[in-house]
């Protein structure tokens, strides 16, 4: 029998409104407030190089300057996830958009975004005489580019792997096909979606902070933000400015960890489609503050309520079902399809035609064989990286990993190594390199390091984690031990996961390199022999067939090691090295 | 002290504890407590019980894969601490490393002894040999099917020459067939007197599976795991499955696991404790109206184990669900036979708002927690209450994931008797309202 008495928590009187709900009614008008004071900064008159924009090291200007840098990263956000949406629903449902779009997109992905800098912030500002919108869409667009790849391909991929009940049960109850995106196929995909655009908004940061200070065609370019601060930190050698910039970067990431993404990891839970839920499940205080007020209920229901009001305007296209489609599939059209394939093929050699003209009519052929040259020293250094990682973070990631409360506290901290640009770090690398006496030949691969290293380590702990706890028993009770048990168990099983952080971060690195094989200290530069140092080069004088040309042979290098090398290592990962 | 002509148990097992600590209300949580067993060479014991009573946590004790918070577990005289080199171990999953074939995945026991290439050659080939899988030495894991694998579960236990196998439920992830051929098979083993262990331990839930293989089987009570006594099996080897010996034993036993109170051993009686903590078993109210549904249709009563192998449910699925049907008083089992009570025949036979209202009186005189929720909720007056109150008071008593099992049975129970409500996006609950909205 029950003879415990209950606290009757449960039944005190409550106010209407609690506090969670007017902490959210504040935080909501601060968020307007500030978008709306630091939006306006966008339309600023902008006329190189007589008006440009004034940076000052003043650290209170610290906080605007972070919320400019923060609004354009989630301007290029929303931006990537309209763009995602329409193109990977384009590829998924057009069998003749996804013959040409999907190997577009593996192009796009590889090529090194820093590369367009010259061609797009020209571009732009011609677009826009007179504003610095023209600029601020620039660096949008670099941001943008940086993004929203692995988003596409990650929708895309939901989309084609959508469950086949789901697409039945949608096609038996006649889902329009507005309906079928909203209800189906966007819900499917969102936990991918989510996790690709944090890791992808991490990726970010790096973009905004190169993009926000930029001398392109022998011009110089500011916007108001965190990286044209640390730029012109590095300018006037203000130590103490780089120190609080580095230092407001790192509360920014985790800020917008805490009040955006968490929230939105743990709110995508419930998309899940799997019943076995994550071993931990991801928890955010921001989404019970959320979920505990009734400001969104009520807001619900009156918005409920207005939709009831408006009388509802249907459009009717012509139902094509699904059955339909699949009908007409089998059916080819060699001609259309042929016709098609030529004029896509023609597009492409036009390209390539007019690509070999621009610099075979501006380039020595020797110079041609020297940019190849470059390419192979920039390609040993992402080599370097990778092995210096794996070796250094392989290990220590198992050893966080086997140990599931370890793992719990780091694997975020990692999240949040990895997001911080480390072209914020670079300047302080530098002055070691100067005193030291380090040539930056060497020393371009620490700074690659520096942003690419996280990427390793943060797979390794997750395929660490994912490695079943029967095995491991297994291994202790055979008694395996030291290299028997590397060899045998763990190096076999995170090998998915290690072969998918070393992609990242080689990919990472290659991208990079355009930053980190120049780098600079007050009036002193240092310099590396690399291909990212050609681009650079070319980009800061305007120099279009050398640019044409140092970009075309890093998306050489890029998707040749991509194709002969990662994607080999990731077919034998998925087929011979998968558990379960 | 034993004389030179006894023997000395392989295994001795004494006074062991395990407790885990619950980080969350900083009390813990007591999975074995107070084990006392020995293994002597040349037996099979079987470790019987339902989920939950520790037993796998047991054998790791045993094995030397998890520490006991107290007591001592000697091998061969000598206290184990660390893995336990005289014990090698097949597992429920099989364990198999995808990347390794099936010859490689059983030479991986012998990595740590030091043999010469020929003989790690030779004594692979014949525990391949003993398990039937020549041929199949170059195959990957997921080129074989279940009963496969686990027989290069087996080959990988046996190469390594043990002095005790530690069999953990290496059945009950195979199908019906293929579990009882690779148990026949591994009877037929041991009977032949060359089995390449001196003694086996095996856990299981299955009760025939445990009649079957073992010389004595142990029945463990759950929450906590202790020993409630155990049973020797006398019958002669090979065992037949039909003969009417081994009915009459399964049926005991099947007795001794329906009724928890059944005294096979003086145990010591459970504390009494504040809150009635009397454990919800986990089934489904569709599933005991579909289980007594099935027994009506038979007429008369009904022997639990021809239940279990009519409807091809393993005893640990089925016994929960009889549990609560004798638990809300719709059922009663004597001598591992089930008959239905006088309410149990309306609910089975009623339409659904009727039987709806049958279980919706059972359930708050019988089930102490829908009751407790109920309460709770109709004082708080339609106002919603936090599911994490009652997770927090089950706590006291139980696992976090028994306190959470515990509570989703109740929901289950209070929702489909109208009891309550259920938000699982707020995890609140809340007494039913009249919906006018």
């Amino acid at each position: 029998m029950i003879r415990r008495a209950f606290p009757p928590k449960y039944a005190l009187p409550r106010s209407p409104i609690g506090m969670s709900d007017v902490v959210i009614i504040a935080g909501l008008f601060l968020l307007l407030y500030g978008i709306a004071r630091v939006g306006s900064g966008f339309f600023v008159a902008f006329k190189p190089p007589l008006m440009q924009p004034k940076v000052s090291l003043d650290p209170a200007n610290l906080p605007y300057y972070a919320a400019r840098s923060t609004l354009r990263m989630f301007i290029g956000l929303i931006a990537s996830v309209l763009f995602t949406f329409a193109y990977g629903y384009a590829c998924a449902k057009s069998h003749r958009a996804e013959k040409v779009m999907i190997p577009l997109l593996d192009i796009l992905q590889s090529v090194p975004v820093l590369g367009f800098l010259s061609v797009t912030v020209t571009g732009f500002i011609a677009l826009f005489p007179g504003s610095l919108l023209g600029l601020e869409m620039a660096s949008l667009f670099a941001i943008f580019t940086g993004q929203v790849w692995n988003m596409t391909f990650s929708f895309y991929h939901s989309l084609i792997t959508l469950p086949k009940e789901l697409d039945e049960a949608a096609t038996v109850f006649q889902f329009s096909k507005w309906r079928r995106f909203i209800s189906v196929e966007v819900p499917a995909s969102m936990i991918g979606l989510v996790w690709n655009g944090m890791m992808s908004f991490g990726g970010g940061w790096f973009f905004v902070a190169v993009t926000e200070a930029i001398t392109v065609n022998n011009k110089s370019y500011t916007l108001p933000g965190l990286g044209s601060y640390v730029a012109k930190a590095v300018l006037e050698k203000n130590l103490h400015a780089l120190a609080s910039a580095i230092v407001t970067m790192v509360v920014l990431i985790v800020i917008i960890d805490q009040l955006f993404w968490r929230p939105v990891v743990a709110w995508a839970e419930k998309f899940r489609m799997d019943k076995s839920t994550a071993s931990s499940q991801a928890t955010s205080w921001v989404l019970d503050l959320l979920r505990s007020s009734k400001l969104p209920r009520i807001l619900g229901r009156q918005w409920r309520k207005f939709q009831q009001r408006i009388p509802k305007v249907r459009i009717h296209f012509p139902k094509r079902t699904r059955f339909q489609l699949r009908w007409k599939r089998k059916k080819p059209r060699f001609n259309m399809d042929i016709l098609f394939g030529v004029g896509i093929g023609m597009v492409v050699m036009a390209a390539i035609a007019l690509g070999v003209h621009i610099v075979s009519t501006e380039v020595p052929a020797q110079e041609v064989a020297k940019v190849f040259g470059l390419g192979i020293l920039t390609f040993l250094r992402v080599i370097c990286l990778i092995v210096f990682a794996s070796l250094v973070w392989t290990p220590i990631g198992v050893a966080i990993g086997f140990n599931p409360k370890l793992a719990r506290l780091a694997q975020p901290l990692v999240l949040i190594f990895a997001s911080f640009p480390a072209n914020f770090l670079f300047p302080a690398a530098t002055i070691i390199f100067i005193r030291v006496g380090l040539g930056l030949n060497a020393g371009s691969i620490v700074l690659m390091i520096l942003g690419a290293q996280w990427y390793v380590l943060f797979n390794a702990i997750a395929g660490a984690m994912a490695v079943p706890n029967d095995l491991r028993e297994m291994a202790t009770n055979m008694r395996l031990t030291g290299w028997p048990l590397w060899r045998k168990l763990i190096l076999p099983a995170i090998f998915p996961a290690w072969v998918t952080g070393a992609i990242t971060a080689s990919g990472g690195a290659w991208n990079a390199s355009i930053v980190s094989e120049v780098v600079s200290w007050g009036d002193k530069t240092l310099k590396a022999d690399g291909i990212g140092a050609y681009i650079a080069n070319a980009t800061t004088v305007g120099d279009a067939p050398r640019i044409v040309l140092g970009v075309s042979f890093m998306c050489i290098f890029v998707v040749a090691s991509n194709r002969l090398f990662w994607r080999r290592l990731y077919a034998l990962a998925e087929t011979r090295y998968r558990l379960g | 002290m034993a004389t030179a002509t006894q023997l000395q148990p392989l295994l001795r097992i004494e006074g062991v504890y395990k407790v885990y600590p619950k980080p969350e209300s900083g009390g813990s949580f007591t999975v074995l407590e107070d084990i006392n067993l020995t293994v002597m060479p040349g037996e099979i014991v079987a470790i019987l019980g339902r989920s939950g009573s520790g037993k796998s946590t047991l054998l790791r004790s045993v094995a030397g894969l998890s520490k006991p918070t107290k007591g001592v577990v000697y091998s061969n005289g000598k206290p184990v601490d660390g893995p336990n080199a005289d014990v090698s171990m097949v597992f429920q999953s099989f364990a198999l490393l995808p990347w390794l074939n099936v010859v490689e995945n059983v030479e991986i026991g012998l990595e740590s002894k030091r043999l010469s290439a020929a003989e790690v050659h030779r004594r692979g080939t014949e525990a391949l040999r003993l398990v039937g899988l020549e041929g199949f030495e170059k195959a990957y894991p997921k080129e074989l099917s279940g009963g496969m694998q686990q027989r290069v579960g087996f080959a990988r236990a046996f190469v390594v020459q043990p002095v005790v196998l530690m069999l953990d439920e290496p059945f009950s992830a195979l199908d019906v067939l293929t579990a009882e051929n690779l148990r026949g098979e591994i009877a037929d083993l041991w009977e032949a007197g060359n089995f390449p262990a001196q003694s086996v331990v095996l856990v299981t839930h299955n009760i025939e599976e445990a009649i079957m293989l073992a010389d004595r089987v142990v029945v463990m009570s759950s929450n906590p795991g202790r020993i409630r006594g155990e049973i020797r099996v006398t019958l002669a080897r090979p065992r037949e499955r039909n003969s009417s010996a081994f009915r009459a034993m399964a049926d005991h036993v099947y007795t001794i696991m329906t009724n928890p109170e059944t005294k096979i051993m003086p145990v010591a009686h459970e504390s009494s404790s504040l809150v009635d903590t009397t454990a919800l078993p986990h089934a489904r109210p569709g599933a005991i109206s579909g289980l007594l549904e099935l027994v009506e249709e038979y007429g008369g009563p009904e022997d639990v184990a021809v239940i279990s192998d009519r409807l091809r449910i393993e005893a640990d699925d089925l016994l929960p669900i009889l549990d609560a049907a004798v638990l809300l008083q719709f059922a009663n089992v004597k001598e591992g036979d089930v008959t239905l009570t006088e309410i149990g025949r309306t609910f089975a036979d009623g339409e659904v708002e009727h039987a709806r209202m049958i279980f919706r009186d059972q359930a708050l005189k019988f089930a102490p927690l829908v009751r407790t929720m109920h309460e709770v909720l109709v004082s708080a007056r339609g106002k919603p209450v936090h599911e994490d109150f009652f997770l927090d008071i089950l706590d006291e008593h139980y696992s976090d994931e028994e306190a959470r099992n515990q509570f989703e049975t109740a929901l289950n129970w209070g929702r489909y008797a109208g009891l309550l409500e259920y938000d699982s996006d707020e995890k609140t609950l809340q007494a039913p309202q009249a919906h006018d909205e």
